[in-house]
């Protein structure tokens, strides 16, 4: 091929995909849009804009692009949904339970998996496998007699279902800290403790710095599954005192049949807008976890 | 070292310990136990046996699900993966925007499924109101509306794995092929695919599990409507517990072979595409 030609071929990819990609992001534009319209006009007439006057009377242009009728609220959907599902609170205890159940689950299994790693015997063989094992389980095999130990053990709180996490999530993350603590060199470990380091030294010392792009991985894995995770919350969790995003946003839905569609489309898009802030700030470390996530895994 | 490590047990591996067989391990097996029981709470359970286990296959809606989750799950398994490698394959050609292109397509990865089913729901809903049907009509819009919110999550996700493995093959092989003569299907085929094996091997074991133990986006989309047809296995199990009482017993064993198929689609799966990599 010439070069002239792969050119052409190129820009003519670069148009594709660009048309592909307003695409790709218009499910949340539409979103957006519908958020700031009353809420009959949202099951009616989805894809137009929200009108302040109606283009009833107007051409033929503005009948096509704005709703017949006057549907723009401004932000009352923002303020009647945040009313209705204690949206401010929702998001306090879904940014406490996922920050800290990050941290400690990366503290801990790293710990553990270093120490798995370095302490060969079979008890710490039968750990590695049990880990692996857990993987593979589906939540359904123990949400009913999960959801009770908690309630027995009074973990039905926000603090609580920090531990829950971690016995839940500690399967991926052990097993990618073996992977990567195998490929760190022993004289390096030894070295430290030869200069007088104890375990716990070491550790902090020479090992955690090492694994820190590891922590990174295993911290974004675990932060995007608990950050949207519905279930376990939503069983564990005592649901009259505590709800999250995504529990908060089912609930408007709840048992009376209809659904305020206004309130809906709000909380949708605050649900998203931190997800985006934090994909904006963290891109690159998310797609780095992404693909050293899945060559471990 | 290993002895002065020994001491340390209770700090480093202890407290994952706890919590993992607190919260893993024994719910797992007690798990297991009570599908051979009949329960409501765990303190009232009372052995009858596989007892459970029959019940399941008189079960009509269990079987329709299974179905369904079969059906669905090969139905996304191959669009995202040819799709995601496609657009894998091109984003790698140094065209104008790659950054940009694989950081909108990734994006929707990072919504959760609650969040998905609802922006779906519009959508369809809207697109459907120029036929005057709705999302609950017919179960098939159910399942084609959700392949289409799963590949929307995923394709993204899939091709990152994709694209990190494309740009892991030496160009000398494929400059090599070129050189003998072999035309760019021959090289895709002879040479590309072979040598990407560990990405598809890592990516259909990831779809192929997400498909099969879908519930959040099932539940948001659809709820199952209507009369329960659009309803996968994961969200049938938890219709079973949470929504008939008396059925927690049966519900627990359909959690079990749910256990079991999901185990055992896994293992043949690796099998299959593991026996296909190629050393480099």
């Amino acid at each position: 091929m010439s070069s002239v030609r792969k050119a052409k071929h190129g820009i003519l990819l670069t148009i594709l995909f660009s048309i592909i990609s307003v695409l790709w992001v218009s499910p949340i534009f539409i979103v957006l849009l519908n958020s700031f319209k009353k809420r009959t006009y949202i099951s009616k007439e989805p894809f137009k804009l929200p009108s302040s006057v109606g283009s009833k009377e107007g051409s033929a242009l503005e009948q096509f692009f704005f709703t017949s009728k006057k549907s723009f609220v401004g932000i009352d959907n923002y303020t009647n949904g945040i009313e209705k599902t204690d949206f401010i609170r929702a998001f306090g205890y879904s940014l406490f339970i996922t920050v800290f159940a990050v941290f400690l689950i990366v503290l801990c299994t790293s710990m553990c998996g270093w120490y798995i790693t370095r302490v060969k015997n079979q008890f710490t063989t039968g750990i590695y496998y049990l880990c692996v094992f857990s993987m593979i389980i589906p939540f359904q095999m123990v949400m009913f007699t999960l959801s009770k130990v908690a309630d027995i053990l009074r973990f039905d709180n926000p603090f609580g279902i920090v531990f829950v996490y971690l016995g839940f999530g500690a399967g991926l993350a052990v097993f990618m800290f073996c992977g990567f603590v195998k490929a760190i060199p022993l004289e390096i470990e030894e070295a430290a403790m030869i200069d007088g380091c104890n375990p716990l030294q070491t550790y902090f010392r020479v090992v955690l710095p090492i694994l820190k792009p590891t922590c990174i991985t295993v911290a974004i894995l675990q932060a995007m599954w608990i950050w949207n995770d519905y279930l376990l919350p939503y069983l564990v969790l005592d649901i009259k005192k505590y709800k999250t995003i995504p529990i908060a946003v089912q609930y408007l839905k709840g048992g009376y049949g209809s659904v305020d569609m206004g309130a809906m489309m709000a909380m949708l898009v605050l649900a998203i807008i931190p997800i985006i802030i934090f994909y904006m700030i963290c891109q690159k470390y998310i797609i780095e976890g992404v693909i050293a996530g899945a060559v471990k895994g | 070292m290993e002895k002065s490590m020994k001491k340390y047990f209770p700090i480093f591996a202890l407290p994952t310990l706890l919590a993992f067989v607190t919260f893993f391990l024994i719910p797992f097996i007690l798990g297991i136990y009570l599908s051979f029981c009949e329960f409501t709470t765990i303190t009232d359970a009372a052995f009858v046996g596989v007892n459970n286990y029959f019940e399941i296959f008189k079960d009509a809606t269990f079987i329709h699900a299974l179905w369904y989750t079969a059906l669905f799950t090969i139905a996304s398994v191959l669009t995202i993966n040819v799709i995601a490698f496609t657009v894998a394959m091109l984003l790698t050609k140094g065209i104008k925007g790659t950054n940009v292109f694989r950081t909108v397509f990734f994006m929707p990865n990072l919504i959760g499924g609650i969040v998905l089913g609802y922006i779906w729901q519009l959508i369809f809903n809207g697109v459907l109101l120029y036929f005057n049907k709705t999302l609950t009509f017919s179960a098939s819009y159910g399942f084609w509306g959700l392949v289409i919110l799963i590949n929307w999550q995923q394709i993204g996700y899939m091709m990152i794995i994709y694209i990190a493995g494309i740009q892991n093959i030496p160009t000398e092989l494929i400059e090599a092929a070129k050189i003998d003569g072999a035309n760019s299907t021959q090289v895709l085929r002879n040479v590309t695919l072979p040598m990407v094996m560990p990405s598809i091997t890592i990516c259909t074991f990831l779809t192929l599990t997400n498909s099969f133990k879908l519930f959040d986006q099932n539940l948001a989309l659809t709820a199952g409507q209507p009369a329960d047809r659009s309803e996968l296995l994961a969200l049938n199990i938890y219709n079973t517990f949470y929504g008939r009482t008396g059925w927690e017993g049966v519900g627990q064993a359909k959690a079990v072979v749910f256990f079991i198929l999901v185990a055992l689609i896994a293992l043949v799966q690796l099998r299959l595409t593991r026996g296909k990599e190629v050393q480099q």
